[in-house]
C-alpha cells in the first residue's frame, strides 16, 4: 500500500509537470485502426496542426482487433488514454446510450451536417443523438473481373443472386492456374466472415433473432445459408478460405487470383489503384447478391471518430474530428492523394462531384449500395433489433465472436454444418440468458 | 579402403555439411524477413516467391515517415534495460540468502515464486488496469517497468539461486572471516565468481522484456509505447502489407537480435540454470 | 573457463557445510536471510495478492465490462459457465497437446543439433549463431512472418516448394492448424534448447567417451550410456523452464488462427483472451482465470515430482 501511495505522489508530481507544459499546447491522443484511409489521415495531420498550432496531435495505430479491445478496456474503466477514438457502428449507438461518448452538438455551420447521409448518421446516433463523426462509410458489393466475364461469355447482372453466382463460380474456377471462382471472408470475428455471412443469411430469409430475441440458427432459412457458403467456398474457392479476411481477400483479388469477391465498397479504390492491383482495369462492380430477397444483402458500416466523456482535451478533440470529417479535409486528400482517395460514403456532395464520379468508377454502384442497406429493417421476417450486418446490443460481439469460430470450424470441415448451427443456437440461447433477456 | 582417420574426417565433413545445413534452415525465416523488407508489396506477394529482385528501400522510408520509429525503440531500450537493472537489484540478494542460508521454506518459495509465472496475463488484465489507472501508471514507461520487473523477477531469482548454489559456501565463509562486510562479500567475491551465470541472466530478462507484446499493447497509448507496439500497428492493415510489415519487424528485432549475437558467448557459456555440473 | 572449474566443487562439498551454517549463528543468519528475500517476496506477494484477490472477487459477480456498473453477486455461476463452454474441453486438450508435443520437439531435436554442433568443423561459431537466432525474435513477429511469408498457401515460401515438387501446396492454417502452430512455437522455442544442451555437453567428459570407445562401445552404446545420461539434468532444466512459458502461450495463437478454425487452436489462455476481450466477459474470464492456475499448479506440481527435485538439490 506504501507503494503504491508512493507511486502516486510521484505520479502527481509528474502530472503537474504535464499538466504545465501542456498549457502550451493540448495533447490530443488518437486511437485509430490502421487502414489505408485512416494512415492518409495521420499524414495529413501536419496540416491540422498548422491550422491548430495549440493543438498536438498523438497517434495510437493499431490493428482493428487490437484496437478494439484497447478502446473498450479504456471506455469501460474509464481509463482516459484516449481524446478520439475511432469506432463504429456497432460502438456508437451502444456507447453512446451508455453516456460514455460525448454527444455531437453544436457543430459549426460549414460542416453542413445535412450533407451526410441520413441512414449513416441514424447508425451513429442513440436516441436522436449523434455520437461520432463519420470518417467513412461502406456497404458490401460484388467485385468481378470483366476481363475473364467476357472471356467466358458470361455477364453479371447488376444483382446477381447467390445461385448465379455458384454458377459463375463453377465456370471460372480454374485452381491448377491459380484463379479461384470466387473469394469471399472465412476468418472467424464478427466483424469478419460474420458480416458476410449476416448478409448472405439476410438474403436467404434468416435473422439473428426472432422478436422475443430467440436466435434461429437450427431454423430453415440459417440451415439453407450456412450450406450454401461453406458448399460455395468450400469448392470454388481459393485454398485456405477460412482463414481469409478481407485483407488476404484483397491481395488475392488484387494478384489476380479471384474472379469474384463479394465485400466492403471501401474495396473498389484499392482494386482500381493500378499501384497495388494487378487487375486494375478488368474490376467490374455490381450490388451484394441476393436470394430469397434482397433485404439486408448489402452491410452498412461506417468507421467514425468519437470524443470519450473520460477525455480530458474534448474541445480539442472535438476540434479535431470536425476536421478530419469535414468537406475541407475532402478537398484536402484530393489535392494531397487524388480524388478517388477521397473518404467515401458520408457526403452527397462527394457523389454530386462529377470529377469523383469519374474517378471512381465504383462510386455510383456504392451510392446505391449504400442507400440500399436500411438498418432498421434489414431481415425478411421483422427482428427485434437495429444493424444490418450485426445487431446492436452489447452481446451480439460475443455471440457472434463465437458463431464465427463454429462456421469458419465448418468452412475448413473440422465440423459439420449442422454441428455448427446447433452449437450456435445453444451457444446464443447460452448468452442470451446469462444477460437475462429471458430465464431458462 | 578409407583409413580410420581418412573416415573420421570425411565424417566430420559430413557432419559439418549438414550441420550448415540445419543452421541455414533454422535461419531462413528471419532471412526471407530481411529479404522480403527489401522487395516492393507488389514483388512481396509475387508466386513463385522471388529470390532475386531489384531491391528498394521505400518500406524503410515509409515506415520511418509514418512512425517515429526511434521513439518506440527508445522506449523498448528504457523498459527493458530499466526492469532488468531493478530486478537485477531485487534477485541478487534474495538468491543469495536463498541459496546460502537454505531453510525450510526455501525450496517452497522459490517454486511458488515460479507457479506466479503461471497465471495467464489477460486473467488479471482488468484488475491491473484499473490499479494503473488508479496510480496514474497508464501509459508511463515506469508501469512497464514495474510490469516486467514482477514478470521475470521468478525467473531471475531462480537462475541467479542456481549459480550460487555452485559456489563453495567455505569462500564465502573464508571472505566472512576476513572481516568482509555483507556488502563487500557480495560484491567482491559472490558477483566476481558467478558473473558468467549472471550476464546469461541479465541477457535474458533483456530478451524477455524486449520481445514481450501483451503488456506493452494494453498498458500503453503513445507516450510509453515500445517496438511491440509498432508492430501491431502494420500487422494486417488493408492492401498488401507484406514488404512493409516485413521492414517494420526488422527494425524492431535487429537491436535485440545484434545484441543476442554480440552477447552469445555469455550467453552459451552462461544459460545452464545450474543444469551443469 | 571459469565455470568449469568452478562447476566440479560444489557437487562433493555442498552437503556438509550446509550444516555448519544452520548450527554456526543460526539467529543471524535467519535475519539477514529474512532481510534479503523479503524486498523480493514481498512485491511479488502484493504482485499474487492484489491482482489475485481482486481477480477472485470479479469471478464470484457479473462483470461485463459492456455493463460496468451491473455487479451482482452471483456465486458460482462463472465457473459454471466457464467449464460448461464448448472451448473449454478443447482449450484443456489444445494446452496440453501444444506444451507437450513443443516439448518432444525442442528436446529431441535440440540433442540431435547440439550434438551435430558439439564436433569441430569450418564455420562452427557462424552456425550456432545462425541456431541461436529464433530466440530473440518477437513472438508477435515471429507468428506473423510464419504466417504471411512462409505457410502462406497461395504466395508463401512452403507453397512453392510444393508447386516445384508437384504437390498441391497445403494449406497449413486450416488443414493442420494446431500443428503449424506447435510448429512455429518449437522453431522460437528450439534454440532455447540447444543453447543449454551445447553448453552441456561441452561439460562431458572426454577422457571417459575416449576410454569407452576404446572399450569398444558403439556411438549407439555411447549415446545411450554416457551422453543421454549426461544431458539429464539440462533436458530436466528445459522441460521446467519451457513448460513455465509454454502453458500461457497467446501471442502466436492471436496473430494467426485466432484460436480456430472451430476451437482447433484454442488453447487456456487464448479462451480466457477471447472471453475477456473479445466477448469483455470480466467475470467469466477471471473465473477462466483461476482455474487455470489451479490447472497450472497441478501441472507445476507433477513436474516438481519429476524434475524438480533434481534441479532445487544436488544429489
Amino acid at each position: 500500500m506504501n507503494n503504491k501511495r508512493y507511486l502516486s505522489a510521484v505520479m502527481a508530481v509528474g502530472m503537474t509537470a504535464v499538466a504545465s507544459s501542456a498549457m502550451a499546447a493540448t495533447k490530443v491522443t488518437i486511437g485509430t485502426v490502421n487502414n489505408g484511409d485512416m494512415v492518409r489521415m495521420q499524414g495529413l495531420s501536419d496540416e491540422f496542426e498548422k491550422l491548430h498550432p495549440d493543438i498536438d496531435l498523438n497517434w495510437v495505430v493499431l490493428e482493428e482487433n487490437v484496437l478494439r479491445q484497447r478502446l473498450t478496456t479504456d471506455i469501460a474503466t474509464d481509463g482516459g488514454q484516449f481524446d478520439v477514438m475511432t469506432i463504429g457502428m456497432y460502438e456508437a449507438p451502444i456507447w453512446g446510450g451508455k453516456e460514455w461518448l460525448t454527444p455531437m452538438g453544436d457543430l459549426p455551420s460549414d460542416y453542413d451536417l445535412a450533407d451526410i447521409f441520413p441512414s449513416v448518421l441514424g447508425g451513429l446516433s442513440s436516441d436522436g443523438t449523434l455520437y461520432a463523426l463519420p470518417f467513412y462509410a461502406e456497404s458490401s458489393m460484388t467485385f468481378y473481373r470483366k476481363d475473364l466475364f467476357e472471356a467466358n461469355g458470361l455477364s453479371m447482372p447488376d444483382q446477381p443472386s447467390w445461385d448465379q453466382m455458384k454458377s459463375f463460380a463453377e465456370q471460372l474456377h480454374k485452381p491448377q492456374e491459380e484463379q479461384y471462382g470466387i473469394c469471399l471472408r472465412g476468418k472467424a470475428g464478427w466483424g469478419e466472415n460474420m458480416a458476410l455471412v449476416t448478409t448472405m443469411a439476410n438474403a436467404f430469409g434468416a435473422r439473428w433473432f426472432d422478436e422475443n430475441w430467440k436466435p434461429e440458427f437450427t431454423g430453415e432459412e440459417w440451415g439453407n445459408a450456412v450450406s450454401f457458403y461453406v458448399d460455395l467456398l468450400g469448392n470454388y474457392g481459393p485454398p485456405g478460405a477460412s482463414s481469409n479476411g478481407f485483407n488476404e481477400n484483397l491481395a488475392l483479388f488484387n494478384s489476380g487470383k479471384c474472379a469474384m469477391w463479394v465485400d466492403a465498397t471501401v474495396a473498389g479504390s484499392f482494386l482500381t489503384d493500378e499501384s497495388q492491383s494487378r487487375v486494375a482495369e478488368h474490376v467490374g462492380f455490381a450490388l451484394a447478391p441476393e436470394q430469397v430477397t434482397s433485404k439486408g444483402s448489402g452491410w452498412l458500416w461506417s468507421w467514425a471518430l468519437a470524443v470519450p466523456v473520460s477525455s480530458d482535451a474534448k474541445e480539442a478533440a472535438k476540434t479535431f474530428i470536425t476536421w478530419a470529417t469535414s468537406r475541407a479535409y475532402s478537398q484536402l486528400v484530393e489535392e494531397t492523394y487524388g480524388i478517388a482517395n477521397v473518404p467515401p460514403g458520408t457526403r452527397t456532395s462527394t457523389y454530386d462531384n462529377v470529377e469523383y464520379l469519374e474517378a471512381a468508377p465504383f462510386a455510383t454502384r456504392t451510392l446505391e449500395a449504400i442507400g440500399n442497406a436500411d438498418p432498421n429493417d434489414s431481415t425478411l421476417n421483422p427482428s427485434p433489433y437495429v444493424g444490418v450486418q450485426f445487431a446492436a446490443i452489447p452481446e451480439f460481439q460475443s455471440i457472434a465472436t463465437q458463431v464465427g469460430k463454429l462456421i469458419s470450424g465448418a468452412l475448413a470441415g473440422s465440423m459439420s454444418v449442422d454441428h455448427a448451427l446447433k452449437a450456435a443456437q445453444s451457444i446464443t440461447l447460452r448468452e442470451m440468458t446469462r444477460a437475462r433477456y429471458y430465464s431458462n | 579402403m578409407l583409413s580410420l582417420k581418412q573416415r573420421r574426417s570425411l565424417n566430420t565433413l559430413l557432419m559439418g555439411v549438414l550441420a550448415w545445413g540445419v543452421a541455414l534452415a533454422i535461419f531462413f525465416p528471419i532471412f526471407w524477413m530481411l529479404l522480403t523488407s527489401f522487395k516492393t508489396e507488389i514483388d512481396a506477394f509475387a508466386t513463385p516467391p522471388q529470390l532475386f529482385f531489384s531491391p528498394t528501400l521505400e518500406n524503410y522510408t515509409l515506415v520511418n515517415e509514418r512512425s517515429d520509429y526511434l521513439h518506440f525503440a527508445w522506449n523498448s531500450v528504457v523498459v527493458s534495460f530499466g526492469s532488468t537493472i531493478i530486478g537485477m537489484m531485487l534477485a541478487v540478494p534474495a538468491a543469495y540468502s536463498m541459496a546460502f542460508f537454505e531453510t525450510k521454506r526455501t525450496k517452497g518459495t522459490l517454486l511458488w515464486m515460479l507457479s506466479t509465472k503461471m497465471l495467464p496475463p489477460v486473467g488479471v488484465l482488468v484488475p491491473i488496469y484499473l490499479i494503473f489507472k488508479d496510480t496514474g501508471l497508464l501509459d508511463t514507461k515506469t508501469g512497464l517497468v514495474i510490469i516486467y520487473t514482477l514478470i521475470n523477477l521468478p525467473i531471475m531469482i531462480w537462475m541467479a539461486y542456481t549459480y550460487f548454489k555452485e559456489i563453495p559456501k567455505e569462500v564465502l565463509e573464508a571472505a566472512r572471516m576476513d572481516g568482509s562486510t555483507l556488502f563487500q562479500e557480495i560484491w567482491r567475491v559472490l558477483l566476481p565468481m558467478s558473473k558468467g551465470g549472471l550476464a546469461a541472466t541479465v541477457l535474458l530478462s533483456l530478451i524477455l522484456s524486449w520481445n514481450e507484446a501483451f503488456w506493452s499493447l494494453n498498458l500503453t497509448a503513445s507516450e510509453a509505447a515500445p517496438l511491440t507496439a509498432l508492430i501491431a500497428s502494420y500487422s494486417s492493415p488493408e492492401g498488401l502489407f507484406w514488404a512493409k510489415l516485413s521492414a517494420v519487424s526488422t527494425l524492431a528485432c535487429a537491436p535485440i537480435l545484434i545484441f543476442g549475437w554480440i552477447s552469445q558467448k555469455q550467453l552459451v557459456r552462461g544459460l545452464s540454470f545450474g543444469a551443469v555440473k | 573457463m571459469k565455470t568449469t572449474t568452478l562447476n566440479a566443487g560444489p557437487a562433493s562439498s555442498a552437503a556438509e557445510p550446509k550444516q555448519d551454517s544452520r548450527q554456526g549463528g543460526k539467529r543471524k543468519t535467519s535475519r539477514i536471510n529474512r532481510f534479503m528475500v523479503s524486498p523480493s517476496v514481498l512485491v511479488l506477494a502484493l504482485w499474487m495478492v492484489i491482482p489475485l484477490s481482486m481477480t477472485i472477487y470479479f469471478s464470484v459477480i457479473r462483470y461485463n465490462l459492456l455493463y460496468p456498473a451491473d455487479n451482482e453477486f452471483v456465486g458460482l455461476e462463472n465457473f459454471q459457465f466457464f467449464v460448461t463452454d464448448f472451448g473449454f474441453m478443447a482449450g484443456m486438450s489444445n494446452t496440453l497437446l501444444l506444451v507437450g508435443a513443443v516439448l518432444l520437439i525442442t528436446v529431441v531435436l535440440g540433442v540431435l543439433i547440439s550434438l551435430l554442433v558439439n564436433q569441430a568443423f569450418w564455420g562452427r561459431g557462424i552456425v550456432r549463431i545462425l541456431l541461436i537466432s529464433p530466440f530473440f525474435i518477437m513472438p508477435t513477429v515471429n507468428a506473423l512472418i510464419w504466417k504471411n511469408l512462409l505457410l502462406h498457401p497461395v504466395s508463401g515460401v512452403f507453397a512453392a516448394i510444393w508447386k516445384f515438387f508437384g504437390a498441391t501446396p497445403i494449406d497449413w492454417f486450416s488443414e493442420f492448424p494446431l500443428f503449424s502452430i506447435i510448429m512455429i512455437v518449437s522453431w522460437q522455442w528450439l534454440p532455447f534448447a540447444i543453447l543449454l544442451l551445447m553448453t552441456a555437453l561441452q561439460s562431458l567428459d572426454q577422457e571417459q567417451q575416449e576410454a569407452a570407445r576404446l572399450d569398444g562401445a558403439g556411438p549407439w552404446a555411447l549415446f545411450f550410456h554416457l551422453t543421454l545420461p549426461h544431458l539429464a539434468r539440462p533436458i530436466a532444466v528445459v522441460v521446467m523452464i519451457e513448460t513455465i512459458f509454454l502453458l500461457s502461450i497467446f501471442a502466436e495463437i492471436f496473430t494467426t488462427t485466432g484460436g480456430g478454425p472451430g476451437y482447433e487452436t484454442t488453447n487456456l489462455a487464448y479462451l480466457i483472451y477471447s472471453q475477456a476481450l473479445l466477448q469483455f466477459d470480466v467475470g467469466l474470464a477471471s473465473a477462466g482465470g483461476l482455474i487455470a492456475v489451479v490447472l497450472a499448479n497441478i501441472a507445476a506440481f507433477f513436474l516438481v515430482r519429476l524434475i524438480g527435485k533434481s534441479l532445487t538439490e544436488k544429489q
